[in-house]
């Protein structure tokens, strides 16, 4: 049996649940029930939500300690749920919340962790799971090791939300959780935004975007005339922002905007998969990099491999000529 | 107050992957390295935090005898001290086992705070901070932004995705994974570099019944996803190719 730990927020799924939940699908092929439980003080209305996928059962795990996620919290939720479930796989997506709870459940359990993952292939005891290594210059395929049940989470974007398979009407089933509160360590505070988001780049048609090869705070100019050349907004990977080249809000990637544009110019940018989840969805994707190897070239759909000093105001001079 | 700053040595970004011959890690001996950069942002945080409030910051490595690179680096950024777990098993160990072996020389010294980067430019796990919390039964906070300590108790703020952000209280000793770009980094001064020759870096062994939780089966260059279209030639000349090539062709301008 396999089992998806569906997010929510406020109320709300994560869209990276039903992808997980696709995950699972693949996973399962045709032999093992898939099995979706979702967390929180009172989530009957989206374990119904989660009942339209084409699954076994859904697990709807409700206790007044889960009102705001906590590590400790869903530690003991968790693993309460897999206790009772007795799943051969628990299945999440890799965001910041499984990213912050996943590894403490599974080192309680000592029970392996696959993080990351892309792609799966085989079944059962056979499955082997694809996840990027070295900044995604490499891919490996990697097994569990020990018993069952093993952890694994799936990178946002690797599979598809929309694949689910739906049409089912799954049964929703309450798990009757024991937390005690009082072992919950963490006080949180609700979630806020730093800034009102001034640049809405998500609407933006085109994006030229920087990263680390530009060098220099001075050099963000080159980029920012190719912007203007092309009627583009100008945005950056997260080592420019963290070093306040430009304001954090045109930083593209999980930690930032994700954006779709009809053209997405990178210079510089290696292509780290935080920056990519942020943009590969974009039409046309175009990496100047001096690094023929860098990761981004796996995403672009033309790639120039040289020095972007050179050819950034060659193509300034040739847009400009017209 | 105590803490402790465990760091990894990875390769540099500017690594070109080449593979060993039975393609299941890499050929280490052509690698060069340098030290993880969100663990750099991790020692800068407790050198200021040590600043702050006074105290000590020691520095963990869990790596073969060339961590020693790191750990001296670190050291001569005003580390005051270093525990290295030496192993040659431990250069391509996964998360549980680099965390078990650093709990096991790290437990004695009992820390009132323990940072680490959010996750390694190597294998990329994100497991090893938090699983290391566990195994020192400590509270946890992950993607952290901000540290504020008061008494026995630590304030954070946690990284959520799209521009989120969240303050968490909890009390100490606790664990937390840095995030990159959390302050400003300082380099080590000539001064920092000659004091380092002589602090003190305790040698510890790795645990004999440390179990791998997974195995890497193989390792490849990734398959493209597309068909990259690579326009060769000198500057201009590929210029002018790209921007015809993104006027008639993608009609993008």
């Amino acid at each position: 049996m396999i089992l998806v730990i569906a997010e929510q927020r406020d109320g709300k799924l994560n869209r990276a649940s039903w992808e997980a939940i696709a995950a699972a699908q693949a996973l399962a092929k045709s032999d093992a029930p898939v099995r979706v439980t979702i967390l929180g003080a009172s989530v009957s209305g989206l374990a119904s939500e989660l009942a339209t996928a084409a699954v076994a059962e859904v697990l709807a795990a409700e206790h007044p300690a889960l009102a705001s996620y906590t590590p400790d919290g869903y530690v003991m939720a968790v693993g309460a749920v897999v206790e009772q479930a007795k799943p051969a796989f628990v299945l999440m997506p890799h965001t910041y919340q499984a990213r912050d709870y996943a590894p403490a459940i599974a080192a309680r359990m000592r029970k392996a962790l696959i993080t990351d993952v892309t792609g799966v292939s085989g079944a059962g005891a056979e499955a082997t799971f694809t996840r990027p290594m070295f900044q995604g210059k490499l891919a490996a395929q990697v097994r569990p090791l020990g018993e069952p049940p093993f952890f694994i989470t799936f990178q946002i974007g690797a599979f598809r939300a929309d694949s689910v398979q739906k049409g089912g009407s799954a049964q929703v089933t309450p798990v009757a959780l024991q937390i005690d509160a009082s072992a919950i360590r963490h006080k949180p505070e609700p979630p806020f935004q730093e800034a009102k988001q001034a640049v809405d780049l998500g609407q933006a048609e085109r994006i030229v975007a920087v990263g680390r090869g530009i060098k220099s705070q001075e050099n963000i100019a080159v980029a920012e005339k190719l912007a203007n050349a092309m009627g583009a907004e100008l945005a950056a990977s997260r080592p420019i922002c963290d070093n306040g080249w430009l304001p954090m809000e045109r930083q593209i990637g999980s930690s930032g905007q994700t954006v779709a544009p009809k053209l997405y110019v990178a210079l510089g940018i290696s292509g780290a998969i935080q920056h990519l989840v942020g943009m590969k969805g974009a039409r046309t994707i175009v990496a100047i990099n001096k690094d023929a190897d860098a990761p981004i070239f796996e995403v672009a759909d033309y790639g120039i491999v040289g020095d972007l000093f050179e050819v950034v105001p060659a193509l300034i001079a040739e847009l400009e000529k017209a | 107050m105590k803490i402790a700053v465990c760091i990894k040595q990875v390769p540099t970004r500017e690594w070109q992957p080449r593979l060993n011959d039975d393609q299941t890690w890499i050929r280490e001996q052509d690698a060069s390295y340098e030290m993880n950069e969100p663990d750099a942002y991790a020692l800068e945080e407790a050198l200021r935090l040590r600043e702050k409030h006074g105290g000590e910051v020691v520095v963990c490595s869990a790596g073969p005898a060339r961590v020693q690179q790191v750990i001296r680096e670190a050291l001569a950024r005003g580390a005051d001290r270093a525990i290295h777990v030496e192993d040659d098993r431990l250069a391509a160990a996964d998360a549980f086992v680099t965390a078990d072996a650093l709990a096991a020389a790290m437990t004695g010294e009992r820390f009132d705070l323990v940072l680490t980067g959010l996750q390694s430019d190597d294998q990329g796990q994100a497991q090893a901070g938090v699983v290391l919390a566990e195994r020192l039964a400590m509270p946890h906070s992950t993607i952290i932004m901000d540290v504020q300590v008061s008494g026995a108790s630590l304030k954070v703020k946690r990284e959520l995705e799209g521009g989120w952000f969240q303050w968490i209280e909890m009390p100490l000793p606790a664990l937390l994974t840095i995030q990159s770009g959390i302050n400003q980094l300082r380099y080590a001064t000539l001064k920092g570099i000659m004091a380092a020759k002589k602090k003190e870096i305790r040698k510890a062994v790795m645990p004999a019944d440390l179990r791998p939780s997974q195995q890497i089966v193989s390792l490849a260059v990734p398959t493209r996803a597309k068909q990259t279209r690579l326009i060769d030639g000198a500057a201009g000349a590929a210029a002018k190719e790209l921007a015809r090539l993104l006027r008639e062709e993608a009609r993008v301008l």
